[in-house]
């Protein structure tokens, strides 16, 4: 909505729990009309966090994926040269205009678009190591030239776009400084309870509790290749609901083991914890300091 | 205070440059930051920051700049006179944003301040502000009409507390050089062929192919272009090259794994190459690799990439059994390995993380850099080696 300043203003929606700085980023970035670089740890709702954007501002949405081998210019628009030549063989389709076998990408089909628009650019450092690069000046300006056509697509409103990265390759500097940037953080206890509670309402607070503590523990476990996120403790808790687990019977041990951890390193480190003898927390005070505050 | 903030956060290594900052004025004009220190340390880590890794400098510097900024908000008569005297200030136009001197001069500042004060005036009652400043540079008006009680108030977390939290100690990194830009030069090492099977279609050829066929299509494929590079990577493991082996051994495996060459070997070593190499960087005995069985295996097109800083006793160098680890002797010099490497190898490159003025004054470098062309590991340095292990041919050094 857009309120009496004029400008967009992002709240959060009912499926989707955003920390204060991170709805202070998105408001930010839709104010200073940037780019939003989005950081974070696997699985903390980062390309949900787009479409949730779109839904609260109400505006539709247009998403990218980015592959090893998306090239900049794939956002931009295609020109389908092999469909033209074989119109021209057939007869079919007006193949004296250029303009019916140009077919824009994401990014030229939000420029082109009548309305304000949230564009998401997934995993942008999936791609080539000079991807970011190629697309300093269509973000900066939002315009481009169709080169066989001569044609600009330029943005009537400039999209809110959002980009999310997995820090699997350091972005450019001069694409950063383009971008406003936030890092989420990973939720802390209280913040993952609403988040649960959005997913799986009505959790026994007891059963929570524990499921949390066990969650929380695990990620502190050095040896874990790769930590459990989010989106594998609300698969987990699912797996715990349809078993009819009791929350005593979590004290002791983890069932369900591999919602949580996806690779078999950590699986066998933990087994390895068992047969040793450690016990597993069963109280927040078991966790540390940082836990009870 | 606020370019306190500016150099603070350049002096603690966060590259903040004037579009970052305008970005903040930018955010500030539209009163992002509404009236709460918490906001407005969130909106200036949104546009200042750029990585998580300078999250806690920024913590550092921002609780160093605004400690006694917050819950000390007492309307001052210098304020108070300025509320009652609002000189015009000219709307903040984008233009005028340009003069960064003057916009972030103590005056912004001070009217920072003043908003933020304002809220606690506007709690007792008193409306002052509404009506003074038409275009107030942060937004004011309506905002917040309800009015939040800067700092410390249980619904919002106070940004000192936040900042002083120093939540993203972890996130630090302290690795000096560019990864970024040695990866860019890295990205040359390539030697691209076409071979394989066909699976890319060739445009030019097939309209020409088409136009010969008098318009019957004739699609033509070709093999796509790969990297043809093999790589063999030496390193100096252990001692004073311990800080550089993350850096050097990610860089290149990161870059196998972008299918960036046609394969990658790496092999470690101690100071010098006698007669067994390591596979991995722990060297145990279990991974030992003789040398001699490596060149018998890679041929000479292999492009050679040793990185170490090639300082070490001279003994260790050119003497029978000069081993510095003595579970590992070998009758063969390791000056007699480094000379069979040199000459199996077409292309080679060494890698020094050492200053190059220091180089000469380390006799075994002199003698090391008689056999391999080095290189310092540096930005430059790696597109130095890069090109002398694919780029045009020159003269090996003598």
């Amino acid at each position: 909505m857009a309120d009496s300043n004029g400008f967009y203003q992002f709240t959060g929606t009912a499926g989707y729990i955003a920390s204060e700085p991170l709805v202070d980023a998105v408001n930010c970035a839709l104010a200073l009309e940037r780019p939003l670089l989005i950081k974070g740890e696997p699985g903390t709702g980062k390309t949900l966090l787009a479409s949730h954007v779109a839904e609260s501002l109400g505006m539709p949405m247009e998403s990218w994926h980015i592959k090893s081998t998306t090239k900049g210019a794939d956002g931009l628009y295609v020109y389908d040269t092999v469909q033209r030549l074989n119109d021209s063989r057939f007869g079919s389709g007006d193949v004296s205009d250029i303009r019916h076998y140009i077919k824009l990408g994401p990014l030229g089909r939000v420029f082109a678009a009548g309305e304000r628009q949230v564009l998401l650019i997934d995993e942008v450092d999936k791609a080539d190591i000079e991807f970011p690069n190629d697309l300093l000046r269509e973000l900066d300006e939002m315009r481009f030239t169709i080169t066989e056509t001569g044609e600009e697509v330029a943005a009537k409103h400039r999209p809110m776009v959002i980009i999310t990265s997995n820090n699997e390759k350091e972005l450019p500097d001069a694409f950063l400084r383009r971008c406003v940037f936030h890092f989420i953080e990973f939720p802390e206890s209280e913040m993952m309870k609403q988040i649960v509670d959005v997913h799986h309402g009505n959790l026994d607070a007891t059963l929570l509790d524990q499921v949390l503590i066990k969650f929380y523990w695990l990620r502190e476990q050095n040896e874990l290749r790769k930590k459990p996120s989010t989106s594998e403790l609300i698969d987990w808790i699912a797996a715990l609901l349809k078993s009819g687990i009791s929350h005593e019977q979590l004290e002791a041990h983890i069932p369900f083991m591999g919602a949580l951890l996806k690779n078999e390193q950590d699986t066998d480190a933990l087994r390895g914890y068992d047969d040793r003898g450690g016990t597993l927390p069963a109280k927040w005070s078991d966790l540390g300091p940082r836990y009870n505050q | 205070m606020f370019l306190d903030l500016f150099y603070g956060l350049r002096e603690a290594g966060v590259p903040v440059a004037i579009q970052e900052w305008m970005a903040l004025v930018q955010a500030l004009e539209k009163g992002l930051h509404g009236s709460s220190l918490l906001r407005f340390y969130h909106v200036a880590r949104v546009c200042l920051v750029k990585s998580e890794t300078y999250y806690d400098a920024f913590d550092r510097v921002f609780a160093r700049v605004f400690k006694g900024v917050e819950g000390s908000l007492d309307i001052t008569d210098e304020v108070m006179e300025w509320l009652r005297d609002p000189r015009n200030f000219p709307g903040l136009t984008p233009e005028q944003m340009a003069q960064l001197e003057r916009l972030t001069s103590d005056e912004l500042m001070r009217r920072f301040l003043e908003t933020l004060a304002e809220q606690n005036e506007r709690h007792d009652g008193g409306g002052r502000w509404v009506g003074t400043g038409g275009r107030s540079p942060f937004g004011h008006g309506g905002q917040h009409p309800t009015g939040i009680r800067v700092g410390g108030t249980s619904r919002n977390r106070s940004a000192m507390k936040v900042a002083e939290e120093r939540h993203f100690e972890d996130y630090r990194t302290d690795v000096s050089y560019d990864v970024r830009q040695m990866r860019v030069a890295l990205k040359k090492l390539r030697h691209l062929t076409r071979a394989g099977q066909a699976s890319e279609l060739d445009l030019d050829e097939t309209i020409d192919e088409t136009c010969r066929n008098a318009g019957e299509i004739e699609l033509v494929f070709r093999p796509p272009r790969r990297n043809n590079v093999r790589l063999l990577l030496m390193m100096d493991v252990g001692g004073t090259m311990d800080p550089y082996f993350e850096p050097v051994s990610s860089l290149l495996t990161a870059l196998h794994e972008e299918h960036g060459l046609r394969e990658f070997k790496a092999v470690y070593f101690h100071n010098c190459v006698y007669d067994v190499v390591h596979t991995s960087a722990s060297m145990s005995a279990s991974d030992e690799l003789p040398t001699g069985d490596l060149l018998r295996r890679l041929d000479e097109r292999w492009k050679l990439l040793v990185v170490g800083d090639a300082a070490m006793h001279p003994a260790e160098l050119m003497e029978p059994y000069g081993n510095i680890d003595p579970r590992r002797t070998s009758a063969t010099p390791g000056i007699d390995w480094l000379h069979q490497l040199s000459d199996h190898f077409l292309r080679t490159a060494w890698l020094n993380p050492d200053e190059p003025r220091l180089w000469q004054h380390s006799h075994t470098v002199r003698l090391i850099r008689r056999l391999f062309p080095m290189y310092h590991l540096s930005v430059e340095g790696v597109a130095e080696a890069v090109n002398a292990l694919v780029g045009a041919r020159v003269a090996k050094a003598a």
